[in-house]
């Protein structure tokens, strides 16, 4: 456990979390690295954004494929629960909406394996702190 | 493996999608397939780009160029002149509405992203769950400079700088208040984080609290550090159970690294934070009654003066700020002041998020600068009325706010131009109203909503109230007569002058603006006795139409008063002394025969 003692600390640690993040993504195996992030928060989870993890998770190991499935909070897009966001090595950021199981088992087959992009992606709308 | 080079974006967003979207994306893949590219040019369609009043948008990708009001036509020149010959079909880029000059460069094609990320900046990016990544993305590093680099009095100095206003609704200056409460001498202070969201359909405190809860806890620590307290009180209602859960884990791991507790970043400064759970009663969102509350005591209100700033919990000075106040505290801190004063009106500064809900398409979360009008709201981000019907409406504020009608659509939405229309910026939930909605009703429904809510300490608010609710239920009856008006007029503006509390004072908000906006629906309902918007039951009249009806028999079997009489292939009648309006012939009739009048 890292604790914190001085701002020093803390500046070292942010840059340390950073390059772990940038290591992961521009780690020794680039292509092998996916990430999915799904949103949980209530109005995600209402919608069965747990059950599309579970099978996100379940249906990427089944095919051996090396991913990073992590949550994260509401992204605002609550007409479109449950909404992932995937990271392809190298690419930018995509967000999916409506994605049940049967969207999952889409993506991984089309976006993830054959790196196609699928019908109802959705644009991202804003701009963030550091536009 | 599909090795695409170029992808066309075509928004299959409801907006979009009624301006043939979908013949548009058909086209493209014609023309592609004609001239064998389809191999490497994929068309998609995509969720809503925002900016529906120029819709159909199409996107080039990987050059980012946005064609605006694309029809299907003009796939063809797309197709030969942007993707086969890279010239951009310049007559459908989008016209700058202040310089007529057409958007070609694609690092400024970002200008229909009208919302701007402040307080919901890590929501949907982070893991709420792990420190780390709210440490990577620059988190507590505002706490790290106000105890390295400021004192109390320059931090405060920033951010009332910055403009910054209370975001629970009432608007006062949040710098301002910190500094009263640093004035006030006392060796024990509080920092009081109200999550006590009670509006219905407001969800903004929430989703910060579960998507960024670090943020919550680094302000209220640079609260603690401004005005000179040690302890902090999350309010947070426990009907929130998987907020409460991640701030719980939150506080853990804030604790483990050090970040809260004694000596924070080695310094002397002492902080921690309790949750307190509230019950979920609204007027416990107002601070006295909140304040109360957290001691064990009754949620209610006290007059103001004294200010929580001079006796507040435990009879201490606190300092109390709404969840979404917080999270605007850490980017003032480490972006500085300008930043966020660049953003926003000149009165009202920075960002507000706003719970989308009603009759809209793109029902969400939403964070705009201030000054962005409530057309954009509704049309760009919002996608427009449901199923393509008439917009009437928007309820902003919760059950002290008003409804605002189409004439405020192009009204800046801040603190002031929401006041001056008769209604409030309120904590953010915005209720969308289309053509079907009977604006009686929806007085109506706030005024249940605050007699349910009303803590019944004082008369004007626990009687008033109900005999304003007596009066519209009168009215939704059919029975108002024409003086009902006056006297809801004159009642509501006894119960607003002279109520002790926020909630009473602002109850008779919904009923003042829909008396101002939409007198004609009240005089409908007393001098016509019509509901125009076809709500109201006791003014329906279901009638069967003579000449469609085949006399099958089966609204007579469904009816349950048997108020439906007739011979077998004739046409029926309803005997209207014995119809309860339930509405069951009407959705069995297979003829389409019966109608509501």
């Amino acid at each position: 456990m890292t604790k914190v003692r001085s701002l020093a600390d803390l500046k070292k640690l942010k840059e340390e979390v950073q390059s772990k993040i940038k290591l992961r993504e521009k780690g020794d195996h680039p292509e092998n690295l996916i990430q999915i992030k799904v949103s949980m928060a209530t109005c995600g989870i209402a919608s069965g954004a747990k059950e599309t993890m579970n099978f996100m998770i379940e249906e990427l190991d089944h095919q051996g494929i090396d991913a990073l499935v992590t949550q994260t909070g509401c992204m605002g897009f609550c007409y479109a629960e449950p909404t992932i966001e995937l990271t392809m090595p190298g690419k930018q950021p995509v967000i999916y909406g409506y994605v049940d199981k049967q969207k999952a088992q889409e993506i991984i087959d089309r976006h993830i394996k054959m790196n196609e992009l699928v019908d109802g992606i959705i644009p991202v709308n804003y701009k963030t702190i550091d536009d | 493996m599909a090795d695409y080079k170029m992808h066309v974006l075509v928004c299959g967003g409801t907006g979009c999608k009624a301006s043939q979207s979908e013949l548009i994306k058909k086209n493209f893949q014609n023309q592609l397939e004609e001239r064998g590219l389809d191999q490497d040019v994929q068309v998609i369609h995509t969720g809503c780009f925002g900016f529906c009043e120029q819709g159909p948008i199409v996107k080039i990708q990987p050059d980012n160029t946005f064609y605006v009001g694309v029809t299907p036509e003009d796939s063809r020149e797309i197709v030969e002149e942007h993707l086969i010959k890279g010239r951009k079909v310049e007559r459908l880029l989008y016209t700058d509405p202040t310089t007529l000059g057409q958007i070609t460069e694609s690092k400024n094609m970002d200008f229909y992203k009208k919302q701007v990320r402040v307080a919901l900046r890590n929501c949907g990016f982070i893991n709420p769950e792990n420190i780390e990544e709210y440490i990577g993305n620059n988190g507590y590093a505002a706490l790290g400079k106000c105890l390295e680099e400021l004192s109390p009095e320059q931090a405060i100095q920033t951010i009332i700088d910055s403009g910054l206003r209370g975001r629970g609704g009432g608007g006062f200056p949040t710098g301002l208040k910190w500094d009263i409460t640093r004035k006030v001498e006392h060796e024990q202070k509080y920092v009081v984080c109200n999550a006590d969201e009670g509006d219905p359909g407001a969800f903004m405190d929430r989703s910060i609290l579960e998507g960024d809860p670090h943020t919550v806890i680094e302000a209220m620590a640079i609260c603690g550090y401004c005005i000179g307290a040690n302890k902090g009180l999350v309010y947070i209602r426990a009907e929130y159970p998987l907020a409460i859960q991640r701030l719980k884990t939150a506080l853990r791991q804030a604790r483990q690294y050090g970040l809260l507790g004694q000596n924070i970043l080695g310094t002397d400064f002492d902080f921690d934070i309790e949750i307190r759970y509230g019950a979920g009663a609204f007027v416990c969102g107002e601070e006295t009654a909140l304040i109360h509350s957290m001691e064990g005591k009754r949620g209610e209100p006290t007059f103001k003066p004294p200010f929580p700033s001079q006796e507040g919990y435990l009879g201490k000075p606190t300092n109390v700020n709404n969840v979404e106040t917080f999270a605007n505290v850490p980017p003032i801190i480490t972006k500085g002041a300008e930043w966020f004063s660049s953003i926003g009106t000149e009165k009202s500064k920075g960002t507000k998020v706003f719970a989308l809900a009603g009759k809209i398409n793109n029902v969400g979360l939403i964070e705009v600068p201030m000054g962005t009008t409530l057309r954009e709201v509704i049309y760009d981000i919002g996608g427009g009325i449901k199923n393509g019907k008439e917009f009437k409406s928007v309820q902003t504020g919760g059950p002290s706010g008003g409804c605002l009608t189409k004439a405020f659509l192009d009204t800046p939405i801040d603190y002031d131009n929401l006041l001056a229309a008769g209604s409030m910026m309120g904590s953010g939930g915005m209720i969308v109203m289309d053509e079907d909605d009977c604006m009686v009703s929806i007085a109506k429904f706030y005024l249940e909503f605050t007699l349910d809510e009303s803590c019944g300490k004082c008369t004007p608010c626990r009687i008033g109230n109900k005999r304003l609710h007596e009066i519209l239920e009168k009215i939704t009856e059919g029975k108002g007569t024409p003086e009902d008006l006056t006297k809801l007029r004159m009642l509501s503006h006894v119960i607003k002058d002279s109520s002790l509390c926020g909630l009473g004072q602002t109850s008779p908000n919904p009923v003042l603006s829909t008396l101002d906006n939409f007198m004609h629906e009240y005089e409908a309902h007393i001098n016509d006795s019509t509901c125009p918007a076809g709500q109201c039951k006791a003014l329906l009249q279901y009638i069967i139409d003579d000449e469609k009806c085949t006399g099958c028999t089966l609204c007579f079997r469904n009816c349950p008063v048997g108020a439906i009489s007739g011979e077998k292939r004739s046409p029926h009648y309803i005997d209207q002394t014995l119809c309860i309006k339930c509405g069951a012939c009407y959705e069995k009739c297979k003829f389409d025969a019966i109608k509501i009048a």
